[in-house]
Parts: C-alpha cells; structure tokens; sequence
C-alpha cells in the first residue's frame, strides 16, 4: 500500500480509495447475494437427504426463501435480557458480521482480482479466523445466562484446539508453495489437477500425495470443527443447549450471527480450494475447460465444497464433547505435525 | 501524511486501551480493552513494515492467549468491589516501575538515533535483500537456532512440568477406548448361554 502511493506514476490517492472502495463493495454485494442462495441450497440438500422438500414456497422452486426470512428478522424487535452486559451483547454478533467479512479481503477468487494481495495472506486468514471466537464467546458471556455461557466456553476450546491443526496443515502446504501470498500459491499449482497441492503432481518421483491427500481431509474436519458446523456444533448442540450461545439472540444481532457463520463456512471452503484444489485453474488446462473464466472454476469449486458441508450435516451424527478433543488433540495434532515433518524434509532433501 | 495520521491513531488507542485494562471494573472489560491494545500494536508493527510480527502478534497473542484470559475471567465468580479496595495505595509502586520502564525505553531510543549508520544497519528489521519474513527466518533460524531451541526447551519444561502437577492417576475410572470399540466383533461382544428349559435363568 506504501509503495503504491510513493510511486509517481500512479494517478493519486482519490484513485486508489474509489478503486478499493468499488472493490470491497462488489466482493459484499457478491458474497450476500450468493450466500442468500447458499443457504437455500444447504436447507434443499438437507431436505432432499431426510426426503422432504425443502423450503419451496417462497418464488419458484423456494429460491426467495432467504429474502423473506431475512425480513422477517430485520423487522423483529431487538430484546436484550435483563442483566445482560448490553454494549458487549450487541457487539458480538457485529464482532461475527465483520470479521467474516474482512477475511474475504486476500482471497483471489481469479487472477488480480483480490482486494488487497497481501504478501503474508494467509497468515492475515489465520489470524482473522483465529479472532471469530470472540464473537461467540463475548456473545455467550454477555448474555448472563447459563447455556450461552456454556456454549461459548465449549466454542471458546474447541475453536482453540482445532486452529492448531489448521495451522499446522496450512504450513504444509506453505512449504510446497514456499510463499504466504494466496495468489502464489493458486499459481504454483498450475499445470492440471495432478499438479494441484492435494496430489502434488510436481514432487513426483517423491509420493507426496500420500501426505496432502490426508492433510487435505485433516483440513476439511478441521474447518467443519472451527465453524462450528454439525457434527462438531456443541456449542449450540440443540439437545444438550436450547441454542448454545444463541439462546438470548433475536432479530437483526440473530441473523448477523447467522450470516457471520455462513460467510466463514464460504471463506472456509474458498480455503480448502485455494490451498488444496487449484483456486481459479481448471482440472485440465486444454480448449474446453479452459473456455470457461476463472472465476466460475473457483466459484464451482467452493460450491462443490459447500455442498459437502452440507451433506456432512445432513449425514453424521454429533461428536461428544471429550471425542471432539480426543480427535483434535491425540489425532490431528500428532498426524498434521509429522506431515509439517515429512513435507520439511522434502523440501530439503527431495525437491531439487 | 496518511502514516503519521495512523500511527497517531493507532498510538493513542493502544495508550487508551492499555489505560483501560487497569481501569475498567469489569474484569472481562479489562481482558477486551486488553485486546484492543494488542490488537493496535499490530497496527504499529504493520506501519513499521514488520508485517509478519503483526500477523503473529494476532495469531497468538490474541487468538490464543487473550482467549485463555477470557475464558479464566469469565469462570471466576470474585467479589470485584472488595478487591479494588486499596487499589489506589499501589498507585506509588505501579508510578515507579512504569516511569522506570519509559525511562529504559526513552534510552534505548536514544541509543539506536546516536549509534552510527554501519552499526545500525546490522540490527535493522528487514535487510535490503530479503522480506521480513525470510529476515526473521534468517536471524532465528540461522544466527541464534541454539537459543531457539533452548528457549523451546525451557517451554517444553515448563510444559511437562504442568501436566507432572496436575496429573493425577485415579482408579476406577472408565475410559472411553475407541480403538477397542471400533475393533469390537461378534466373537468379544456376544457370549451364547445354554439354559435348561424350564429352569429358568435365576
């Protein structure tokens, strides 16, 4: 951002603020208005799972279900219970909103088209997700109620123990792409599918995808577990909590809790397909696949994603809390930190 | 312009914040005023080009460590009033040891602005040739790796040594075993009793 304004040629800060406001609000405007479908398709593919239909009665085929439900918050009445801490009850779910917004701030969704490229991205995703606790805790203690309080000290945990994991995973795949810029690391994986970081084609002769392949699962999990999505969802386990942490919630702070978790279940998925699917690039890059833009590759792949986040929804049943543990602290840990190992010692032994 | 104007707002909420964690009468507000200093201290390090130690200061200082405070403060279930009482006779002790701190620091500063060029480029954050992350890399991987790796040991102690203290062997304590329940077969889990007929079982 410095370098850009001590450069001559460029035409001036006014320029930059128009360029990067017109940026952030087409990355908004795209990423409610999908998420509004997103959320639909996730209601239909858990219905289809359980032989229902699904919302449908809303547009055709149920398609405005999300803008009615949407309205339906706003127009709701805002209660803050009695005894709740209320600048700190309010602040969480907008904590929730905001920063599962500006975590979409480095994701290359093609190439160039990123709101700010920044050379350390993926750590910028790390930190930002290792901040969405807050909203969930803050939010279950200003509540002043027992559930809540409950369920965001279960979330406070679990999220800690599973970004460890995270982290370990991303620098596996760090080490492949040796750089922390996420546009670097779509483009080392050029090439065709073979060569993306979940078969790590290149290293061949080295069978490194025995290692990225289940580092790719590790991932997944790992991200089911930190959005807080079922089977791992005990912060707000309905059978155990009412709502977890949403209990007190209604109305308009409700659904910016709502939309928070979606958009960090996107930006989760837009991170497995970065680090581990080729980002933008298309499985096979000759005439056919190569006609259609970047930017749908990505956006097909994170769809792809999303859809099994759904079906995981629908499929597993809910972990126990000490099984959580025992899966992120005696299975993740010690299995994301020998991969960390192995792909080290390829990188200075194996890679030439 | 825009820099200074930045680090300007930046210095004066972490100055703010930090006030406030000593301030505030709500332990979970001090623990989020807290936050907020950690957090503009990361700007700082952003504006003095130190990208890498911002992201880290994040990751850890507020992702992880300011969670535990947190998750402590908010178990605790202490009478605040009665603690804040004599609360100003520290105000003596807590001046000094904050005026010799800024004093350290004001040397310190002025220290690195009378050093000379040649000695002060040897400490600078970023040589010319590398990003600041291959710098940091450089100085901890390469120059000081044998104190890394003793600082890791101490960690590693201090680790050990926790869970030496808390542990506790109880017996009688049922254990979830998962690999013995996913490896549970028909042969282990079901025995076949002959019973006379008319007997009964009792």
């Amino acid at each position: 951002m410095w370098t850009y304004w001590l450069n001559p040629e460029n035409p001036g800060v006014g320029f930059w603020i128009a360029d990067t406001l017109s940026a952030i609000l087409a990355f908004m405007i795209v990423l409610l208005l999908s998420l509004a479908f997103l959320l639909l398709m996730d209601r239909k593919v858990w219905a289809a799972v359980q032989m229902r239909k699904g919302p449908n009665v809303v547009g055709a085929f149920g398609l405005l279900q999300s803008f009615a439900d949407f309205l339906k918050f706003v127009f709701k009445e805002i209660v803050v219970p009695a005894g709740a801490d209320r600048v700190l009850f309010l602040l969480a779910p907008l904590i929730t909103f905001i920063l599962a917004f500006i975590g979409w701030a480095v994701v290359p969704v093609a190439p160039g088209w990123v709101i700010a490229d920044l050379n350390v991205g993926i750590l910028y995703l790390l930190a930002i997700s290792s901040l969405g606790v807050y909203g969930i805790i803050i939010g279950g203690w200003a509540s002043n109620s027992k559930y809540p309080f409950m369920g965001s000290l279960r979330s406070a945990a679990q999220m800690v123990s599973y970004e460890v994991s995270i982290g370990f995973v991303i620098v596996t795949v760090l080490l492949f792409a040796g750089s922390m810029n996420l546009s670097d690391i779509v483009t080392m994986q050029a090439g065709g599918f073979w060569n993306w970081n979940l078969l790590a084609g290149h290293s061949l002769p080295w069978p490194m995808f025995l290692v990225m392949i289940p580092m790719a699962g590790v991932f997944f999990i790992s991200a089911l577990a930190e959005t807080n999505r079922p089977p791992f969802d005990l912060p707000e386990a309905e059978s155990e909590l009412v709502a977890g942490y949403q209990v007190e919630y209604s109305s308009t702070p409700y659904l910016l809790f709502m939309i928070g978790e979606y958009l960090n279940i996107v930006l989760m998925c837009a991170m497995t397909t970065i680090l581990f699917f080729g980002g933008w690039l298309p499985p096979i890059e000759i005439a056919p696949f190569t006609w259609i833009p970047p930017v749908f590759w990505f956006a097909i792949k994170v769809v792809f994603f999303f859809f099994m986040f759904a079906m995981v929804k629908a499929l597993v049943p809910r972990y126990r809390y000490d099984q959580l543990m025992r899966l992120g602290w005696k299975i993740f840990l010690p299995t994301s930190l020998g991969a960390v190992v192995l792909v080290g010692a390829y990188i200075a032994y194996g890679a030439n | 312009m825009l820099q200074v104007i930045a680090f300007y707002a930046l210095a004066t909420v972490a100055v703010l914040s930090a006030f406030l964690v000593v301030a505030a009468r709500n332990p979970v507000h001090s623990v989020m005023w807290l936050i907020t200093a950690f957090f503009s201290s990361a700007g700082l390090f952003v504006l003095l080009g130190a990208e890498f130690l911002a992201m880290l200061l994040v990751v850890v200082y507020v992702g992880a460590v300011a969670v535990l405070f947190l998750f402590v403060v908010m178990m605790l279930d202490v009478d605040f009033t009665s603690l804040k009482q004599g609360f100003l006779s520290y105000l003596p002790l807590g001046g000094l040891i904050a005026l010799i701190l800024a004093g350290e620091l004001i040397l310190v500063g002025n220290a690195w602005n009378a050093a000379d060029i040649a000695a002060r480029s040897e400490v600078t954050a970023t040589p010319a040739d590398m990003n600041n992350v291959q710098a940091l890399g450089h100085l901890i991987y390469d120059e000081y790796v044998y104190f890394f790796q003793a600082a890791g040991m101490v960690l590693l102690v201090a680790m050990v040594g926790a869970i030496v203290l808390t542990l506790r062997h109880r017996p009688n304590v049922k254990r979830q075993k998962a690999h013995i329940q996913v490896g549970r077969d028909r042969k282990t889990a079901v025995e076949l009793q002959d019973i006379k007929s008319g007997e009964g079982i009792g």
